[in-house]
């Protein structure tokens, strides 16, 4: 597994993508990672640096979306090109990619690691479920997914039979392992370190707290 | 002046690099029983600072000496102080006398917990009956929150610590946009940028009242603010929180302190050492008069 950096790298662009905004970077050395693994991005202005999973990475550039809803995420989004910003990782562990009939769904903002995930799986089919219209613009960073909009939900949606690999929402996660017990499942948890320094992040694994930074975001569900 | 982490904010284990850049680690604080922690949401970040409630998840004293000290030993090359916990002082200081052994270099007390419900006994009390079992070097982690430090911290030295860790987290609480506690727990450990003027004063009052070593800590992130605390009275300094943001932040910090005191025309930590006190009492002096 590729050996996490810490840099500080120039915004190469900010993108509005429906309600969502994808904040590329230079690469500098960092590796990519594996999909589903976490990059820590430093927040302007702000005490802590906040958990985004990779969400493409073209040649020489990481690019991350996030949801503008509390006061990192909206730091970030104002970024401008060229300005600076720490950028720390891969961390965590990602998704397992030796599936035989990979499905891909996603929730609003946890479509951010399916398209590098679909990049490295050969663009397998997708069920992306959004709040809006608006949000759902977001769905053209996976050409050709199927998408839903609330209150159609992905569970309505999932063809069976499929090795599902999913990121959303934690309640659509419940749901999707109720019909795929063996499905790859990234969630999230506030997080102040993502390298497994605070304890904050501790999510019930087997019955016990342990952290998402180590042993996730990616678990399997059975 | 060595460089040490504050107890709780990194885990040598997961991250023996940033452990081994430190000059001394110092652990996750040990306590009698195994802790699970409290229930998430621990974590919360405010404009200025951040607030956590772990609430001291530990594997418990045994689990700690018999498998996680010995992998500790094998990951660093540094000096391992290791932080204990307890509900009284007869817990310390059995815990204390678990720990007398040579891959232990240093024993802090955290007497100052906002997570837990804290010991009874009095932080002097906890401090008079572990030395009694323990040859090890006592360091006392103290409360931000203690009316007259220096009281405190005469009562400490007189029960026999070696040393204190100045400060502790702040307790807070932080309301979510319901208007409910962000934190599971409803309050936590008040850290970073906001701690550092209450870190000052606390260890400028502690220097007033002895001259034991003193580990300085609350909110440093670069190399001034570990000067400022070594101006005040400090002889080692502690990172905390800024290692959540920034894990190479040691190797930073000693680079900039090491500029700082060069900018200022002083060869060592110990040339700016307690500048800040003599200051200090010079204008309360001329104030009297």
């Amino acid at each position: 597994m590729s050996r996490p950096r810490r840099e500080r790298r120039s915004v190469v662009a900010v993108e509005a993508i429906g309600a969502y905004v994808l904040v590329r970077v230079t690469r500098g050395s960092l590796d990519p990672g594996i999909p589903g693994q976490f990059f820590m991005l430093e927040a302007p202005g702000r005490v802590l640096p906040r958990p985004m999973s990779l969400c493409l990475a073209p040649r020489g550039e990481l690019a991350f979306l996030l949801d503008p809803i509390g006061p990192g995420t909206r730091a970030l989004a104002a970024l401008e090109p060229n300005d600076r910003l720490h950028v720390f990782g891969p961390l965590g562990n990602g998704f397992r990619l030796d599936v035989e009939r990979p499905l891909l769904v996603g929730g609003g903002i946890g479509i951010a690691p399916l398209p590098y995930l679909a990049e490295a799986l050969e663009q397998p089919p997708a069920v992306l479920g959004f709040r809006s219209e608006h949000h759902a613009e977001a769905a053209a960073l996976l050409p050709g997914a199927d998408v839903v909009i609330d209150p159609v939900l992905v569970t309505d949606a999932m063809p069976g039979g499929r090795d599902v690999l999913a990121c959303g929402p934690e309640p659509m996660l419940e749901a999707v392992r109720a019909i795929a017990p063996d499905a790859q499942l990234a969630w999230e948890a506030p997080m102040a370190c993502g390298y497994g320094a605070c304890y904050g992040c501790v999510v019930e694994i087997d019955g016990e707290l342990k952290r998402l930074c180590v042993e996730g975001p990616v678990l399997c569900s059975s | 002046m060595q460089l040490l982490n504050a107890s709780g904010c990194l885990d040598a284990l997961t991250a023996p690099d940033v452990a081994s850049s430190l000059d001394a680690f110092v652990t996750k604080t040990v306590t009698p029983e195994p802790r699970e922690g409290n229930t998430p949401v621990r974590i919360a970040e405010t404009d200025f600072g951040m607030l956590n409630a772990i609430g001291l998840a530990n594997p418990g004293r045994d689990v700690f000496v018999r498998d996680v000290l010995p992998r500790l030993c094998d990951a660093l090359d540094v000096p391992i102080w290791v932080s204990v916990g307890g509900f009284t002082a007869r817990e310390y200081a059995e815990t204390c006398e678990q720990l007398a052994r040579d891959e232990v270099a240093c024993v802090e007390l955290n007497l100052s917990c906002p997570n837990v419900d804290e010991a009874p006994e009095s932080a002097a009390e906890i401090v008079r009956a572990c030395r009694d079992v323990t040859a090890k070097p006592l360091y006392a982690k103290v409360s931000p929150h203690s009316w007259d430090m220096g009281e405190t911290v005469r009562a400490i030295e007189a029960a026999g610590a070696d040393g204190l860790s100045l400060v502790n987290t702040l307790r807070g609480t932080t309301l979510d946009a319901r208007l409910r506690p962000t934190l599971s727990r409803g309050t936590g450990g008040y850290s970073g940028p906001a701690l550092r003027p209450v870190a000052l004063a606390a260890v400028l009052a502690a220097r007033r009242a002895t001259s034991l070593p003193i580990v300085g800590m609350g909110g440093v992130e670069t190399g001034r603010h570990a000067l400022e605390l070594i101006a005040c009275g400090a002889t080692h300094i502690a990172l905390g929180t800024v290692l959540f943001a920034d894990p190479d932040a040691p190797t930073r910090v000693r680079t900039e302190l090491a500029a700082e005191i060069k900018s200022l025309g002083s060869g060592s930590a110990e040339d700016v050492f307690g500048v800040a006190l003599d200051a200090v009492a010079s204008e309360v002096n001329s104030a009297t008069r």
